[in-house]
């Protein structure tokens, strides 16, 4: 049987069409409304990243900073992180979950009872952004024993070496990053490069689930569509901050940019 | 967990950069793990190249000034009465600061690699200073970041970074100060890492960034060996090296040279930063026990909450106001070669207060808080052990701080 990660993956291609995964930060603005806000956009994403808000972000941009901020001054803790993936998975339509976050938070929580905890409530993946490849072996191989998803990141610098190690010690899923930035930069590179690099990941290995994300946003997402699946993070946490200081809902407004992405690559 | 000896410290790190298997490593992003792997050859084949080795010294000695002073504090020494008291007068450099052996290290690696801009990070402003002072000297564009509360605070070093032509970035995320401007300056690197190198301002962050900084500010320890010899003939059999701690880079290069001698010869006291006296938000996560996780690329003891968020600290010396501390001070713990306490703010300023009133010498708030452990403990000494503190920075850029807590008569004009 398909892991559930697997599954929506060949759904979209059954669809001839890209996976759409979104990325929002767990507690932003509050626990209620994060759960909320993944209800509704499961209706048009197939893959949703939860971002595991830390304070001392190396990765992440602006748009993603201010989300985590808000989420930590909320008060959001692990364990509540959880239970809003839990709350989630009982919905009616309800989407596979990553996790994206930092190691440290892992590493308080206990490897094995943090893995524990993933299974419990839900989790089907997990992208660890400072735990690259080969730190990352021995806790990737303890992901695959729980069924869990342990997902690598290549980068426009990883080295040809590299990208087949990195590449064969991955599990379903590998996060292509289209470029040198954080989060949230604009889109620097020209999309032929980004997909010239997609491809030589796919020689690789034609049989993983490759991503890419970094800089992919209503405008740019068009041009990806011949591909497994785009992330959309910063500009989804952008509408966010956007709607609470124009005092709006960011639940309707999120459901319907989400639901724009989806129709750009259908 | 166990120091060997005949090997550098900085090099006995193992694989993937743990010091005793715990302390260290690159927790950091894909797409770091290049320009890291980048430095990493090119400093393991300069450190032992004569050629490099030759460039460097040159620049040590005639643009840094080398060897700093190592004096006698005879009035101090009788005021306080027990041990003989001396001082490394780091604040000699060029620049007023220790910071400038790794800030000339980072620059001329980067030169070497053809890299055109430098970053790097900076609490108290000296190592953005020395860094802009370095960057300028080799003819590199220098962007410095920064805490918009450090900034406040120090402004003396701000206007010397300006005026040196570096980029000052005022980081507005967090708490305002060092920990931001290290996380700041590490995502700049993460999007601009092809064109840009990256000087981290202690012995922090990954693994290649702290052995680069110890090894540059060896130094010190190196000019002081040769000057014990040349003041008592040989090391002394009872020295004591007194040094404050923040991230950890002047201490680390004030003991490196020492490091194989007995502890009961050559003990190394290290001195963080404890803050306001009744405050609990210190930045001393030696002294008070802290657990290992995971800061800046490195896991190293810091102050965090149970979930694993970097708890913001206090203290009135922005160069030591870091909840982490190096992986490099993590290993000289556990191994018991280095001893920590802490001093208060109060602690700090009062020491501040005693060295000037004995002596023609004006220690930053960050040495402060080392003379007053120094001055409590050598009252317990007998005549001919010789306590050393490190003097490694110049109370000019706190001269605002100092004003407004000890009254103008504290501050001279400079």
């Amino acid at each position: 049987m398909l892991n559930p990660i697997s599954l929506a993956f060949k759904k979209a291609k059954n669809e001839k069409r890209p996976a759409l995964l979104t990325y929002t930060v767990a507690g932003d603005s509050s626990k209620k409304q994060s759960l909320e806000i993944l209800k509704a956009i499961s209706n048009y994403a197939d893959i949703l990243e939860v971002g595991v808000p830390h304070n001392t972000p190396v990765a992440d941009g602006g748009q993603i900073q201010t989300s985590s901020y808000r989420a930590i001054k909320n008060g959001i803790k692990m364990n509540d992180i959880f239970k809003i993936v839990k709350d989630f998975k009982t919905s009616k339509n309800s989407k596979p979950i990553i996790l994206m976050g930092y190691y440290n938070m892992i590493f308080q929580y206990g490897e094995n009872n943090f893995l524990k905890k993933c299974k419990k409530s839900g989790v089907n993946g997990l992208i660890v952004v400072d735990l690259p490849w080969p730190e990352n072996k021995i806790f990737s191989k303890k992901c695959k024993k729980n069924s869990i998803n342990f997902i690598q990141l290549l980068s426009p610098t990883t080295s040809n070496e590299r990208l087949k190690s990195i590449t064969k010690d991955s599990h379903d899923m590998i996060y292509y990053i289209s470029m040198l930035s954080t989060t949230g930069g604009k889109l620097k590179v020209s999309p032929n490069k980004i997909l010239a690099n997609y491809n030589k990941i796919k020689k690789i290995n034609p049989n993983k689930n490759c991503v890419i994300g970094f800089g992919i946003t209503e405008k740019t997402i068009s041009k990806f569509k011949n591909t497994d699946g785009l992330v959309v993070g910063s500009q989804i946490c952008k509408e966010i901050t956007r709607s609470l200081n124009n005092r709006q809902n960011p639940v309707i407004n999120v459901s319907k940019m989400v639901s724009k992405l989806r129709k750009k690559i259908s | 967990m166990k120091l060997r000896k005949g090997i550098p410290v900085i090099d006995q790190g193992d694989k993937l950069g743990f010091w005793g298997g715990k302390f260290g490593g690159n927790f950091v992003p894909e797409t770091l793990k290049k320009p890291i792997e980048d430095l990493e050859i090119q400093f393991n084949k300069l450190k032992n190249d004569k050629n490099f080795i030759r460039e460097r010294d040159k620049y040590f000695k005639n643009w840094i000034g080398t060897p700093t002073r190592f004096i006698k504090l005879n009035n101090l020494t009788k005021h306080v009465g027990g041990a003989q008291i001396w001082s490394k007068v780091v604040s000699d450099a060029n620049g007023g600061a220790h910071k400038i052996y790794n800030a000339t290290v980072h620059c001329l690696l980067a030169k070497r690699s053809g890299k055109k801009v430098i970053i790097g990070d900076t609490g108290a402003g000296y190592a953005g200073k020395m860094l802009s002072m370095a960057a300028k000297k080799f003819g590199l564009k220098c962007k410095i970041f920064m805490g918009a509360k450090d900034i406040k605070r120090q402004q003396p070093n701000v206007k010397a970074m300006k005026k040196n032509g570096a980029d000052v970035i005022p980081v507005y995320s967090g708490s305002q100060t060092l920990v931001d401007a290290v996380s700041e300056c590490m995502r700049f690197w993460v999007a601009n890492c092809d064109t840009t190198a990256m000087c981290v301002g202690s012995t922090v962050g990954p693994a290649i960034f702290v052995r680069i900084c110890g090894w540059s500010t060896s130094q010190i320890s190196r000019e002081l060996k040769v000057q014990l010899i040349n003041e008592f003939g040989e090391v002394p059999k009872k020295i004591k090296l007194y040094n404050c701690v923040g991230g950890g880079s002047s201490s680390f290069g004030f003991w490196n040279e020492f490091m194989d001698y007995d502890k009961k010869q050559v003990e190394f006291i290290g001195v963080e930063a404890g803050g306001p006296a009744k405050s609990k938000r210190h930045a001393a996560p030696l002294t008070y026990g802290s657990k290992i996780g995971i800061l800046h690329g490195a896991a190293q003891y810091v102050n965090q909450d149970s979930d694993g968020q970097i708890e913001e600290t206090e203290s009135i010396s922005a160069g030591l106001d870091y909840p982490g501390i190096s992986p490099l001070h993590c290993f000289l713990k556990d191994t018991k070669r280095a001893r920590y306490t802490a001093a208060s703010d109060e602690e700090a300023l009062k020491a501040y207060q005693i060295v000037t009133k004995y002596e023609n010498l004006r220690p930053s708030l960050e040495p402060s808080h080392a003379f007053s452990v120094a001055i409590k403990e050598a009252k317990k000494f007998s005549k001919n052990t010789i306590v050393i503190i490190n003097s490694c920075g110049d109370a000019y850029k706190d001269r605002g701080i100092l004003e407004k807590k000890l009254g103008k008569k504290y501050v001279k004009s400079n």
